[in-house]
C-alpha cells in the first residue's frame, strides 16, 4: 500500500511539473513581447529593456523556467497589470466565494444522486429507471450555460421567485447571507454535476449489485431493505470518493459558465475579465492552479479508492 | 439500455416469463451442441437494433443532417449580408422561425449552423478518436517506461483545464473554425487514448498475439493487423460520443467568447447570441437552437450508449 501512495505521489508530482511546462509555453507562445504589452505601446527602449531585465526575460528559455517554477513553489502565481495585485491576493479573495458556490453544489448533486442511481439501479428498466436515465440524458446534452438560462426564464424573468442574479458581497460569508440569491447558480451548477453523478451511481450501482456478497446477503435471509442500506448503500459510497475526486474539472468548468452567466464574482469570472484584458499572468496563474487542484484530486480519488476497499491491495 | 437483458434482481417470475422460458427450452441445442452465432457483426447489429433509444438516435441524426445540408435547397435564405430593415421578427409572415438581432432567417441559420455544428463534430470526433487509437495502441503495446512516459502525457493533458486553454488561445490566436478544430481535436483525444490503450494491455497477451510474434511478425504489423481491428468496438463507442462532445464544447466556447466570423454561424453561436435578448422576449432567438443542439447531442448519446451494449459481449443476446 505504501509502495502505491509513493508512486502516485511520483505519478502526481511528474504530471504537474507537466502542467508547468505546458502554462510557461503557453506564456511565451503570446505574440509580441510580454514587456510591450506591460509596459506600453509607447514605452521607451530603455523602460522595455529595464522591464526585460528586471523579470529576467532576457535570459534562456531554461532559466526563464526555473524562475517561473521557484515563483510557483513559492506559492506566487504571478502579477496582475490590470489591478496592480499579486494574483495570490486576487485569488484570496475569490476562492473562498468559489468554495461557497461549487461547494454547496458538489454537496447537493453526491446527496441527490446517490439515492437516484441506487433506486435507478434496483428498479433497473423500470419506469423510474427510464425517467432517470431520460434526465441525465437531457441535462448532459444541453450546454452548461443553457441549463442555467433556462433556470433565469422560469424562475426569474417569468416567475419572479428568485433573482437572476448572483450576491455581489465581497466574502464567502457575505455570499451566503443572500440566500435567495444563491438559489440559482447553486441549483444550475448542482444539475449539471447531478446528471453525471446519477449516471455514474447507477453503473456502480448496478456493478455493486452483481457482487457475490450482496447475493450472499439475500441468500442468507436478509430482507431486501437491509440489503439496500447496509450492503448496496455502504459500498457504493465508495464510488463517491473516486467521482467526486475525478469530478474536479467538471466543477470547476460549471464553475466558469455559471459564474459567467449570473455574474458571480469568483475566480472563473476573474478568468473571464482578465481575458478581455489581456491579463495574461492571471490567466495562466488561475491554469496552473486549476491544473494542481485536478492532479490533487485524481490522487485523493486514486488513494481514497486503494484506502477504502479493502479488496484492492498492491 | 434495450428491453432485453434480463433483470438481475430478485423479482419472482411472472407467468409470461415461465412461458418464454418453455419456449425457449424447445429451441435451445441438444447437449454439446454448438449454438450458430454467425458474423459477429450480425449479432452486433441485431442488439443494436433492438434498442428503441439507439433507433430514435439514428433517426434524428439522419433528419438533422438532411435539414442542415438539404434544407436550404427547399428554404434557400441569405445568411451573408445582414438585412437591418428586418431585425428580431416574431416569427410568421415571410420568416417561419422570425429573424435575429441581424435579420438573418432563423431557419436557414439553423441549416447553416448545423452544417459547421456537424461538420465539426464529425472532423474532431474521427481526427482525435484515430490519433487516440494509434497513441494508445503503441503505448499499450510497447508498456514499460515508454508507456509510462507516453501516459503521464496523456495524465497532463487531462489536467489542463479545456475551457481555460480555448479561452487563452482564443486571446493568443485569431479564431477561426481551423483553430477551433485544431484545439477540440488536442484535448479530445485523450479519452480515446486512455481506452485503447487498456484494452492493448489485454489484447497483447492473448494467444494469437503470442503467436504472431513468435511467427516473426514486427510490432507495427501486430499494432495494425492485430491488435487496432480488435478494438473496432471501444473506437465506435468512442466517435459517437465525442461528436456528441465536440458539438456540445463548441457551443460552450462560444458563449464564453470563442468568437467566430458571422460567415461561419454554428448553432453554439446562435444561442449564445440570441441570449442577450432573453430579457426582451424573443424566445425564437434561443429555443430553436437550444433544441437543434440537445436534440442532435442527445441522439449521438443514445447511439453511443446502444453501440456500447451492442458490442458488450455479456448483453447480446445468442
Amino acid at each position: 500500500m505504501l509502495g502505491f501512495i509513493i508512486r502516485r505521489l511520483g505519478e502526481a508530482i511528474i504530471v504537474t511539473l507537466g502542467v508547468t511546462v505546458i502554462t510557461f509555453t503557453l506564456l511565451h507562445l503570446l505574440p509580441g513581447s510580454l514587456a510591450r504589452d506591460v509596459v506600453g505601446p509607447r514605452a521607451s527602449p530603455q523602460a522595455i529593456a529595464q522591464f526585460t531585465h528586471q523579470n529576467g526575460l532576457d535570459k534562456p528559455v531554461y532559466v526563464q523556467y526555473w524562475l517561473f517554477l521557484d515563483k510557483l513553489l513559492h506559492g506566487n502565481l504571478g502579477y496582475s497589470y490590470q489591478y496592480n495585485r499579486t494574483v495570490d491576493s486576487l485569488l484570496a479573495s475569490e476562492l473562498p466565494r468559489d468554495l461557497v458556490l461549487g461547494g454547496l453544489a458538489l454537496i447537493f448533486s453526491v446527496l441527490i444522486a446517490i439515492p437516484v442511481g441506487i433506486a435507478q439501479a434496483v428498479r433497473r428498466n423500470g419506469p423510474l429507471d427510464y425517467a432517470g436515465t431520460g434526465i441525465s440524458f437531457l441535462l448532459y446534452s444541453m450546454p452548461q450555460y443553457a441549463i442555467a438560462l433556462l433556470l433565469i426564464q422560469f424562475l426569474s424573468i417569468t416567475f419572479h421567485v428568485f433573482p437572476a442574479e448572483a450576491p455581489q458581497s465581497s466574502s464567502a460569508l457575505g455570499m451566503l447571507a443572500h440566500p435567495s440569491g444563491l438559489v440559482l447558480p447553486v441549483a444550475a451548477l448542482t444539475l449539471v454535476t447531478f446528471a453525471q453523478f446519477s449516471r455514474y451511481m447507477r453503473s456502480s450501482a448496478i456493478d455493486t449489485l452483481a457482487q457475490d456478497y450482496i447475493r450472499t446477503a439475500r441468500a442468507k435471509g436478509l430482507s431486501e431493505r437491509l440489503v439496500l442500506w447496509r450492503h448496496l448503500l455502504r459500498n457504493s459510497l465508495i464510488a463517491v470518493v473516486t467521482l467526486v475526486g475525478l469530478s474536479i474539472p467538471l466543477v470547476i468548468t460549471g464553475t466558469l459558465i455559471i459564474e459567467q452567466v449570473f455574474n458571480y464574482p469568483g475566480a472563473g469570472l476573474e478568468y473571464l475579465q482578465a481575458s478581455i484584458s489581456n491579463d495574461y499572468e492571471v490567466m495562466l496563474g488561475i491554469t496552473v492552479l486549476v491544473g494542481v487542484v485536478t492532479v490533487l484530486g485524481n490522487l485523493v480519488a486514486d488513494i481514497g479508492y486503494a484506502i477504502l476497499d479493502p479488496r484492492i491491495r498492491y | 439500455m434495450p428491453s432485453s437483458i434480463p433483470e438481475s434482481g430478485t423479482e419472482s417470475a411472472s407467468a409470461e416469463t415461465v412461458d418464454r422460458a418453455q419456449v425457449d427450452v424447445d429451441v435451445l441445442p441438444e447437449g454439446g451442441q454448438v449454438v450458430a452465432t454467425g458474423n459477429p457483426w450480425v449479432v452486433v447489429a441485431r442488439t443494436f437494433a433492438q434498442n428503441k433509444l439507439a433507433i430514435v438516435g439514428v433517426g434524428v441524426v439522419v433528419l438533422v443532417t438532411l435539414f442542415s445540408f438539404f434544407g436550404p435547397v427547399f428554404h434557400p435564405t441569405d445568411q451573408l449580408n445582414p438585412n437591418l430593415v428586418s431585425v428580431n421578427m416574431a416569427p410568421g409572415g415571410g420568416h417561419l422561425l422570425g429573424t435575429d438581432s441581424e435579420g438573418f432567417d432563423i431557419l436557414g441559420r439553423l441549416m447553416k449552423g448545423g452544417q459547421s455544428s456537424i461538420e465539426v463534430g464529425l472532423v474532431v470526433g474521427v481526427i482525435a478518436t484515430l490519433l487516440g487509437l494509434i497513441y494508445g495502441a503503441i503505448s499499450g503495446f510497447f508498456g514499460g517506461a515508454l508507456d509510462g512516459v507516453m501516459m503521464r502525457v496523456v495524465d497532463v493533458g487531462y489536467a489542463i483545464p479545456v475551457v481555460f486553454l480555448f479561452i487563452f488561445m482564443a486571446q493568443v490566436f485569431k479564431p477561426s473554425l481551423t483553430l477551433l478544430i485544431v484545439l477540440l481535436v488536442a484535448v479530445s483525444w485523450l479519452i480515446p487514448a486512455r481506452l485503447v490503450r487498456g484494452e492493448t494491455l489485454s489484447l497483447r497477451t492473448r494467444e494469437y498475439v503470442q503467436a504472431v510474434k513468435v511467427m516473426g511478425g514486427r510490432p507495427p504489423r501486430i499494432i495494425l493487423r492485430h491488435i487496432i481491428p480488435n478494438t473496432i468496438g471501444t473506437i465506435m463507442v468512442t466517435v459517437t460520443f465525442q461528436i456528441a462532445n465536440a458539438i456540445l464544447t463548441l457551443a460552450v466556447l462560444q458563449y464564453l467568447g470563442f468568437g467566430l466570423p458571422p460567415s461561419t454561424p454554428t448553432w453554439g453561436s446562435m444561442l449564445s447570441d440570441g441570449t442577450t435578448y432573453l430579457q426582451d422576449g424573443y424566445w425564437w432567438e434561443v429555443y430553436p437552437a437550444l433544441i437543434m443542439i440537445v436534440l442532435t447531442v442527445v441522439a449521438f448519446n443514445f447511439i453511443g450508449d446502444a453501440l456500447q451494449d451492442a458490442f458488450d459481449v455479456r448483453l447480446q443476446e445468442r
